[in-house]
C-alpha cells in the first residue's frame, strides 16, 4: 500500500528544540494558549476589560497630574496628555510582556518536562497575549485621541510597523530573559530594576526635543527610543520629528539600531542553546 | 494447562515473527545521556560574577550508554529496568523532551508521549478547553482536536459537565478526562508510561482493556513499566534496560524471568530498604524506609498478625508547594493490597510545602491482616491536590516479609471470627 510506504518512512527525532515539532503545531499551541491566558484575564474577573485599562489610566493620571500641575514641562509640549497615555500603553506592552515572561518557562514547568512542547512557544504566548490587551487598550486611546482634537492622517496605517518593531524587541528580551532565569533566579530581581529605569530613559513621559543636549545621545543609544519618537510623529502630531530627524541623520540611529539588532541576534542565539536543556535544568 | 500454554504461546510467538518481519517504526541506535548533577548549584549571577570561570561542581551521571533497538510496525514492546536504570530517561528522550548526548532515533509516523495524564491541565478553564489544548499538545491539529473533543468527553462519561471549569471537577472526573484523551488521541506510536497504569483496580482495568484494544488495533505502543504481568500479557517483544544499556531483548516471558532474577538478586544483597532508587529528574527522594513494630524496634519481617508500623522519610529536591505523599502496598503478583495518602498542606510544619533539602517523616501505622508472603512498598509524592502531576515515584523502595504458619484463603484476613452451629429449628 502507498500510504503505508510513506508511513513508514523514518525521520530523524531531532529533540526538544526552541521550535520542536513544525510550525503547523507551533501555531496552534501558540493560539490556543494566548486565546486561553487572554479569555482567562478578561472573562476570569468581574471587571475584566477594565482591569486591563484601569492600570495604564491610573499611571496616566497621576503623571499626568505631576507632569502637568507640578513640574509644569506638559504644558510646552503639543498634546501632551494624548502623548503621555499613548506613551504609557506603549511602554506598558513592553514592561508587562517582558515581566511576566520571566517566570514564564519556569511556570510551565510540567508541560516542559513532560511533553513534546516547542520552547518559544511560551514566551511568545506571553508576549501575545500582552499585545492583545494592548490592541483593546490602544482602541481607548485613539477614542482619547479623537475627543482630543488629533487630527486623523494617512500615518496612522504606518502605525503597524511600530508595533511591529516594539513586538519584536519585547519578543527578544522575553526569550532572554525567560531562558537566563531557568539558570540564574535573580534575574527576575535584576529585570525589575531594570525596567523601572527603562520606563525613565525612554521617551514616555518627556519628548526628545525637551531633554538637555548632553544627555541626548544617551536617551539615543536605547533601542526603544526610536520606536516611541517615530511613533509619535506618525500618529500625534505630524510636525514631531520622526525618529530620523529627532536623532540627527542615520549616524546617531546607527548605535540604537546596533543595539537593537544584537539583542535579537543575542535572544536568538540563547534560546536556541537552551532550549533543548529547559527539561533538564528545571 | 501445559498444552493450552504451549499453544498460546506459539501463536503468540507467531504473531510476534509477523511483526518482525513488518517494517521498522522506530529505531534507536546508540543512544547515551549523561546528566550533569551539580553539586552546589550557582544559582545567583553573583556566585557566577565572583568565580566567572570556575566551572560548577558537579558529578556526571551516565543514565544511558549505548541503547540501540527497533520497534516494528503493530508491536507492543515493553521497557522494563529496575528503579533508576535508565528507561524512564529513555523514553523521555524517544519523547523529544531530552535531547540525546548522541546517537540517532529515526521514527515513522507521529509519536504522542503519556508519562503522565493530563499535562498542563488548566483548572481555569472548561474541560472543553482542557481538551483541545491537552490533545494539541500530543499532536493533534486544532481542528483535528476539535473534532475530537465531543467523544472523548463522551468516553470519559462526562457530557454534562464539558462547559465546567476544571477547578470544580474532581479527581476521579479529572483523571478519567485525562485518559479519554489518550484514548482518543490517533497516534502511530504511543509511547507509554507505567504512571498511567497505577490507580484503582477500576482504572487499571480500564488501562488493561484500552491496552488490549490498541493492540489488536495494530496499533505500536511502546510501554515502560515495572509490572511483569503488564509485560507478559500484553507485550509481543520485550527489553530489559540495567545501568543504562540494554542487558537483554526477548521475548516476554524470557525478559520477565530475566528482571525477576536481576530484581531479587538485587534485594538478596540488600534486604529491606532500596535507598537513592529514584529517577533523575524527580522533585524527591526517599531517604529511608523502615519497618517497625509496636516498640519501634526497627524490624525486617513482621510475624502474621501482629500490628507493624511503616516509617518513611521523603527529602525534596525541589520545591514541592501541596505535596501530596502516598503509599501502596502490594504482593509479589503485584496485586494493590493496601494504601494510603498523606497531604502536607496544612501541616504546622510544612508551611508553603516542602523547600528543597527539607525532609519529611511519615509513619503509618498497620493493623496486619496480612498473609504471610513477600510484600513491596511503592511510593510516590504528587504535586497537586487531584494528583495528577508526580514528583516523585520510587517502585519497591521496602520490602518486607510475612511469616507465620496460619491459613489465610486470600490476600487478607478480614473475617474476625467465626461461629459454627446448628441452624434454628433443624435436626
Amino acid at each position: 500500500m502507498p500510504a503505508d510506504e510513506t508511513r513508514t518512512e523514518l525521520k530523524e527525532v531531532v529533540g526538544p528544540s526552541a521550535l520542536g515539532g513544525g510550525w503547523a503545531r507551533f501555531f496552534d499551541l501558540l493560539i490556543l494558549i494566548a486565546v486561553n491566558d487572554f479569555k482567562k484575564t478578561y472573562f476570569g474577573t468581574v471587571l475584566g476589560y477594565l482591569w486591563s485599562l484601569l492600570r495604564p489610566l491610573a499611571l496616566f493620571a497621576v503623571l499626568l497630574f505631576v507632569f502637568t500641575q507640578i513640574f509644569r514641562i506638559g504644558s510646552e509640549v503639543e498634546f501632551y496628555p494624548v502623548l503621555l497615555l499613548f506613551n504609557i500603553v506603549m511602554i506598558s506592552l513592553f514592561q508587562e510582556a517582558t515581566s511576566a515572561s520571566v517566570a514564564s518557562v519556569v511556570n510551565q514547568e510540567s508541560v516542559v518536562r513532560k511533553t513534546h512542547f516547542p520552547r518559544l512557544v511560551i514566551p511568545l504566548a506571553t508576549v501575545v497575549t500582552t499585545l492583545f490587551n494592548f490592541g483593546t487598550n490602544m482602541v481607548a486611546v485613539v477614542v482619547f485621541m479623537i475627543f482630543y482634537g488629533v487630527a486623523i492622517t494617512w500615518t496612522w496605517l504606518l502605525f503597524p510597523f511600530v508595533v511591529l518593531a516594539l513586538f519584536v524587541i519585547t519578543l527578544a528580551v522575553a526569550m532572554l530573559l525567560s531562558s537566563l532565569y531557568v539558570r540564574y533566579r535573580d534575574v527576575g530581581i535584576i529585570w525589575s530594576v531594570a525596567v523601572t529605569a527603562l520606563f525613565y530613559a525612554t521617551p514616555v513621559l518627556y519628548p526628545l526635543e525637551i531633554v538637555p543636549s548632553q544627555y541626548v545621545d544617551f536617551v539615543l543609544i536605547n533601542p526603544l527610543t526610536p520606536i516611541f519618537e517615530q511613533a509619535r510623529h506618525w500618529v500625534i502630531d505630524p510636525s514631531a520629528p520622526g525618529a530620523l530627524a529627532a536623532a540627527g541623520g542615520w549616524l546617531g540611529l546607527l548605535p540604537a539600531a546596533l543595539i537593537y539588532v544584537s539583542i535579537c541576534v543575542l535572544a536568538v542565539w540563547v534560546f536556541g542553546r537552551e532550549a533543548p536543556r529547559i527539561a533538564e535544568e528545571l | 494447562m501445559q498444552p493450552a500454554r504451549t499453544s498460546e504461546n506459539q501463536t503468540v510467538a507467531e504473531a510476534a515473527r509477523d511483526i518482525e518481519a513488518g517494517p521498522v517504526v522506530v529505531e534507536v541506535r546508540d543512544v547515551c545521556k549523561t546528566f550533569r548533577i551539580p553539586e552546589h548549584r550557582v544559582d545567583s549571577l553573583k556566585e557566577r560574577m565572583v568565580h566567572p570561570f570556575r566551572s560548577n561542581p558537579h558529578r556526571e551521571l551516565e543514565a544511558l550508554s549505548g541503547i540501540s533497538f527497533d520497534v516494528h510496525e503493530g508491536e507492543f514492546f515493553g521497557i522494563v529496568g529496575l528503579n533508576g536504570s535508565g528507561k524512564s530517561t529513555l523514553l523521555k528522550i524517544l519523547s523529544s523532551i531530552y535531547q540525546a548526548d548522541s546517537g540517532r532515533i529515526r521514527t515513522a509516523g507521529r509519536i504522542a508521549p503519556f508519562i503522565e495524564l493530563g499535562v498542563g491541565f488548566n483548572p481555569e478553564m472548561t474541560a472543553h478547553e482542557n481538551v483541545v489544548l491537552n490533545a494539541v499538545m500530543l499532536g493533534l491539529s486544532r481542528q483535528e482536536a476539535r473534532a475530537r473533543v465531543q467523544s472523548v468527553i463522551e468516553f470519559a462519561g462526562l457530557e454534562e459537565f464539558a462547559e465546567l471549569k476544571l477547578k470544580n471537577y474532581s479527581s476521579g472526573m479529572m483523571v478519567r478526562l485525562a485518559f479519554s484523551v489518550m484514548v482518543e488521541v490517533e497516534a502511530d506510536i504511543m509511547l507509554i508510561d507505567e504512571v498511567l497504569a497505577v490507580g484503582d483496580a477500576a482504572f487499571q482495568q480500564k488501562c488493561g482493556d484500552v491496552f488490549h484494544e490498541k493492540r489488536e488495533a495494530g496499533k505500536t505502543i511502546i510501554l515502560v513499566t515495572h509490572d511483569m504481568g503488564s509485560i507478559e500479557k500484553y507485550c509481543h517483544r520485550a527489553m530489559m534496560i540495567h545501568d543504562g544499556q540494554v542487558s537483554l531483548i526477548g521475548t516476554p516471558k524470557e525478559v520477565s524471568e530475566w528482571y525477576m532474577r536481576a530484581n531479587f538478586r538485587k534485594e538478596d544483597e540488600r534486604p529491606g530498604f532500596h535507598a537513592g532508587s529514584s529517577e533523575e529528574g524527580d522533585d524527591a527522594f526517599v531517604a529511608e524506609a523502615w519497618i517497625e513494630d509496636e516498640a519501634s524496634t526497627r524490624i525486617e519481617n513482621v510475624e502474621q498478625g501482629t500490628a507493624f508500623r511503616i516509617g518513611l522519610v521523603i527529602e525534596a529536591i525541589r520545591e514541592i508547594q501541596t505535596p501530596i505523599i502516598s503509599f501502596v502496598v502490594t504482593d509479589e503478583a503485584g496485586v494493590h493490597i493496601f494504601g494510603f495518602e498523606e497531604s502536607l498542606s496544612g501541616a504546622p510544619d510544612y508551611p508553603g510545602g516542602l523547600k528543597p533539602g527539607q525532609a519529611v517523616q511519615v509513619l503509618a501505622d498497620v493493623q496486619n491482616l496480612l498473609r504471610p508472603g513477600r510484600y513491596y512498598l511503592h511510593c510516590r509524592v504528587h504535586r497537586n491536590q487531584e494528583m495528577t502531576d508526580i514528583g516523585m515515584q520510587v517502585m519497591r523502595t521496602l520490602d518486607f516479609v510475612v511469616f507465620g504458619t496460619a491459613m489465610t484463603l486470600g490476600a487478607v484476613s478480614l473475617v474476625e471470627s467465626i461461629e459454627v452451629s446448628r441452624p434454628e429449628g433443624t435436626a
